[in-house]
């Protein structure tokens, strides 16, 4: 954390408001997210016990699994949400638009451009926080090797059609997730504490709502007040009046509530089950539908209020106007949803239980890409993230004093001007230090020439302009400096330039394992008859 | 210098004192010992542990109850994998150890499992006592010890601890299993889940060391613990060995250093007493005379992290807001302090740690566009 962010903290604890800790909105948000608000139950890995998901505020769809230990109805919730999230994929999957894209030509070996659809627009899924996310990766491994009774007939417990489908999408939202700056699937507390310094200490911001209690706390009350009462608050039956955003439900509702009304709806089934006429199968079955009732209100009970948080999170993101490379960084989750589809459509396999050594050092190294180009796109767009970097000597702003023209000693002279600036920052240069400014949008090179003595405040540095002028003799208009401009330069690239190029999976050297060899299908999960998993 | 024996004897006469009369000491288990560890620069922690406090109920009459629980479904779950694993004279269990410990020995059949039961923990911790030597003595055999009870000396009052399964190999070490119910989902398990584990384990290598000391010749207790957990999402056992000798150096570490509580506790005022019978003032100020670490990690592992908080916000502490932002302020720890440095009100300029703040401050008022601070 940057001293900056350290002071925005303490001023919201002497406040008792969040302040700002960026000035634009770094995410992308679409216009029609999904949001998914879902629970598990304690102690099973991967047994959905429901959710609340939708794209409708008012409307969202309630999904609930009465007894989250049986398959069968697990299956039929892991079927539901697929008819939700599915279709609403789709939509988008659906809309293409012409791009091209540089491939290497299999047979002249030559960088050529190729013709190819990327989709339109992308699908968005939000959950209230990160542990959400790590949820939706869990359910995507769970389904995607299972194996539907249309592709093997003899599958001892046959999923639904499209549940390996979505179980395919949601791991590979849960892999983009894992990129820094991507928006194809976002925890609200990342955004939100992205954006503003609580007086809480981070790990307090994982809780949705104290985060935003310290953002927008009600008439009359402090952030801290109302984020004590939002993480402690509870009834008088003991439950958490701001029940926890998921997935993960408080255990106190799971002892009191919960276990109660599942073992009614328990007692119900079998009791349907030993009815003997066809008279007490429909006393019974009422009895079952009212427990089932029960277990689903509940279920509301305590993803409602996270489901409206979500939604205020929402309101309050889009009031901040949006960073200029936010557009930028969506295309490339277009382009990550446009690649899926592609490989979905072509009928490849589930994504692997492990990525053989080349797949994964190329996410490592996407991965560390998207982070610096994330860092400095973030100082670009917003004068906030730049103040931090300017104190850490990343980064300096001055104002131009001086302007000397010079040129470069080939045979060909081109302009190289000497400019002579005045700043009050601190940054780290050593002689011959490349540095960078935006000219109108694109990365103007200097390099840094020496210190002069400075009469006044400040330091007078002289940078060396480099590059971006033209190929005249003289510089292009507007391309050089002027006396009394403010610039601002940056020690780190603006963008970022791929490392060296991995060898195909096929040329995998020995020391990483060797070539993959042929691709084996990934068997489905083992079942058992006694497992109720 | 006193013989050490009274010295444990007034120390333990103590620490009841401070637990209040009739109050029953709340026996430290694994979990709470590998917690004290997280925190050792806690003294409160220390003492109220050290003298068998019930921290909850201690939270609860302070007015700030701690939000610990456990789901019912995760325990019937846990349980249920438990009897699982260990079905069939612990058939499962031992082939486990064997694939993944000590596959150079011969495959386990017809492992002996000891009966344990004795009246009162320390009978228990007697009879594993016994039933650890004679495996031992009984070369070439496997012996599965289905929860064992062990004892640790802790700040000089025992601490009864019960491991899930001590497996005894034939050529007489000693491995301790874990079993826990979260996945191990292709081969990897969560690991903040499996680091917690680790350190539990770390506990009962050491008490099992303990019991090895006073054998003849002692016996060696494996610093590989076997981790067992349900492979994927069934629940079928897999297990991998974990490798505890950092977790057990860092805890036996900090129990040794836990004999301080005998300072703590001379440090304290006569009559001090942790009851929660008492009023809440009195009980409020006796907590408030041992003094605090609080920083937000304690919200996961302590009862009390809920009112030591709220003490350390009012008292406006930086550590409130976590141990990196405490880092870099210097000298400056309270909320106040920071805030006039930075506005330039107070503190010396030539203080680097004043100087960094005063710089943040005006970049960050020059960027949202606000009056750049005066101290300019």
């Amino acid at each position: 954390m940057s001293l900056i962010s350290t002071l925005a903290r303490l001023e919201a604890v002497s406040t008792g408001r969040a302040q700002a800790a960026a000035t634009v909105r770094h995410r992308h948000l679409a216009e029609r997210p999904l949001v998914l608000v879902p629970l598990t139950t304690a102690g099973e890995a991967g047994a959905p016990l429901g959710a609340l998901v939708g794209t409708d505020r008012d409307a969202p769809r309630l999904l609930v699994v009465p007894q989250p230990r049986d398959r069968d109805l697990r299956f039929a919730f892991l079927a539901e949400l697929a008819d939700v999230v599915l279709p609403y994929i789709d939509a988008y999957a659906g809309q293409v638009e012409a791009a091209e894209r540089n491939e290497t030509d299999p047979e002249t070996g030559k960088r050529v451009k190729v013709e190819v659809e990327l989709c339109a627009d992308a699908p968005q899924l939000i959950v209230p926080s990160r542990p959400g996310v790590d949820f939706l990766r869990l359910l995507g491994r769970s389904m995607r090797f299972r194996r539907t009774a249309e592709q093997d007939p003899e599958t001892p417990y046959p999923a639904p059609p499209r549940v390996p489908l979505l179980g395919r999408w949601l791991t590979h939202f849960g892999e983009r997730a894992r990129v820094p700056g991507s928006s194809l699937l976002l925890a609200m507390t990342d955004v939100l504490s992205r954006h503003w310094a609580t007086g809480q200490s981070t790990l307090e911001d994982q809780h949705l709502g104290a985060l935003l209690a310290w953002i927008a706390p009600p008439e009359g009350s402090t952030g801290a007040e109302a984020a004590l009462d939002a993480e402690l608050a509870r009834d008088a039956k003991g439950q958490l009046l701001c029940p926890p955003a998921g997935p993960a439900t408080d255990p106190a509702f799971d002892n009191k509530l919960l276990a109660p009304a599942i073992e009614r709806y328990d007692r119900a089934r079998t009791a349907l089950a030993a009815a003997e006429d066809g008279l007490e199968a429909d006393d019974r079955l009422g009895e079952l539908t009212a427990a089932e009732r029960g277990i689903r209100d509940l279920v509301l009970s305590r993803t409602l209020p996270t489901w409206e948080k979500v939604w205020q999170g929402l309101d309050l993101l889009r009031e901040l106007p949006v960073g200029a490379h936010v557009e930028e960084r969506w295309t490339r989750d277009r382009w990550s949803f446009t690649a899926h589809r592609d490989r979905i459509a072509a009928g490849e396999p589930p994504q692997p239980r492990r990525d053989d050594a080349v797949t994964a050092a190329n996410k490592l190294a996407s991965r560390e890409r998207e982070q610096a180009r994330l860092e400095a796109q973030e100082a670009l767009d917003d004068p906030l993230v730049m103040a931090g970097r300017r104190l850490s000597g990343e980064a300096f702003t001055g104002e131009v004093i001086e302007v000397v023209m010079a040129y470069s000693e080939s045979k060909r002279p081109s302009p190289r001007p000497l400019v002579t600036l005045r700043t009050d920052d601190r940054p780290h240069l050593g002689e011959r230090v490349k540095v960078y400014r935006s000219l109108g949008g694109k990365p103007q090179t200097a390099e840094f020439v020496g210190l002069e003595d400075s009469p006044g405040d400040g330091a007078l540095l002289v940078l060396r302009i480099l590059d971006k002028m033209g190929r005249g003799k003289e510089p292009e208009a507007g391309s050089v400096p002027e006396k009394g401009d403010r610039l601002c330069f940056t020690l780190f690239e603006h963008e970022q330039r791929g490392g060296p190029k991995l060898p195909d999976p096929e040329q995998t050297p020995w020391t990483h394992g060797g070539p993959p060899g042929e691709a084996v299908a990934e068997a489905a999960d083992p079942t058992t008859a006694e497992d109720v998993l | 210098m006193p013989p050490p024996r009274t010295q444990g004897k007034a120390l333990r006469q103590r620490l009841a004192e401070l637990r209040g009369p009739g109050v029953p000491a709340k026996a430290l288990d694994a979990r709470a010992l590998a917690a004290l560890a997280a925190n050792p620069g806690c003294s409160r922690r220390a003492i109220l542990d050290g003298a068998g406090v019930n921290k909850a109920a201690l939270a609860g009459a302070l007015g700030s109850p701690s939000a610990f629980g456990q789901s019912q479904f995760a325990l019937t779950r846990g349980n249920a994998f438990e009897a699982k694993v260990k079905a069939d004279g612990g058939a499962e269990l031992l082939r486990l150890v064997h694939e993944k410990l000590d596959r150079g020995a011969e495959p386990p059949a017809g492992a002996s499992v000891p009966d344990l039961s004795a009246a009162g923990p320390e009978g228990r911790a007697a009879r594993t006592a016994l039933a650890l030597r004679e495996a031992t003595a009984a070369a070439g055999t496997w012996t599965l010890l289905d929860h064992p009870m062990l004892a640790l000396d802790v700040a000089g009052s025992p601490a009864f601890l019960e491991p899930d399964a001590v497996v005894v190999h034939p050529d007489g070490r000693w491995t301790v299993v874990e079993i826990k119910s979260f996945p191990m989902l292709d081969g990897s398990a969560d690991p903040a889940k499996v680091g917690a584990a680790a350190r539990q384990a770390a506990v009962y290598v050491l008490a099992l060391e303990e019991v090895a000391a006073r054998l003849d010749p002692a016996p060696v207790v494996r610093h590989r613990v076997l981790l067992v957990c349900p492979k994927d999402f069934s629940n079928l056992p897999t297990a991998s060995a974990v490798d505890v000798r950092k977790q057990r150096a860092v805890t036996g570490r900090q129990l040794a250093r836990l004999t301080r509580v005998q300072d703590i506790a001379d440090a304290l005022p006569e009559g001090t007493c942790f009851s929660p019978e008492l009023p809440t003032a009195e009980l409020t100020s006796a907590v408030e005379s041992v003094p605090a670490t609080y920083a937000p990690e304690c919200l996961s592992a302590c009862e009390l992290a809920f009112h030591c908080r709220t003490r350390s916000r009012e008292a406006g502490a930086v550590t409130a807001l976590g141990r990196s932002v405490r880092a870099e302020l210097g000298g400056l720890t309270t909320v106040e302090d920071v805030l006039a440095a930075a506005r330039g009100e107070t503190g010396d300029p030539e203080d680097p740690a004043v100087a960094a703040l005063r710089r943040a401050a005006r970049l960050r008022a020059e960027a949202l566009g606000q009056e750049a601070a005066p101290c300019r």
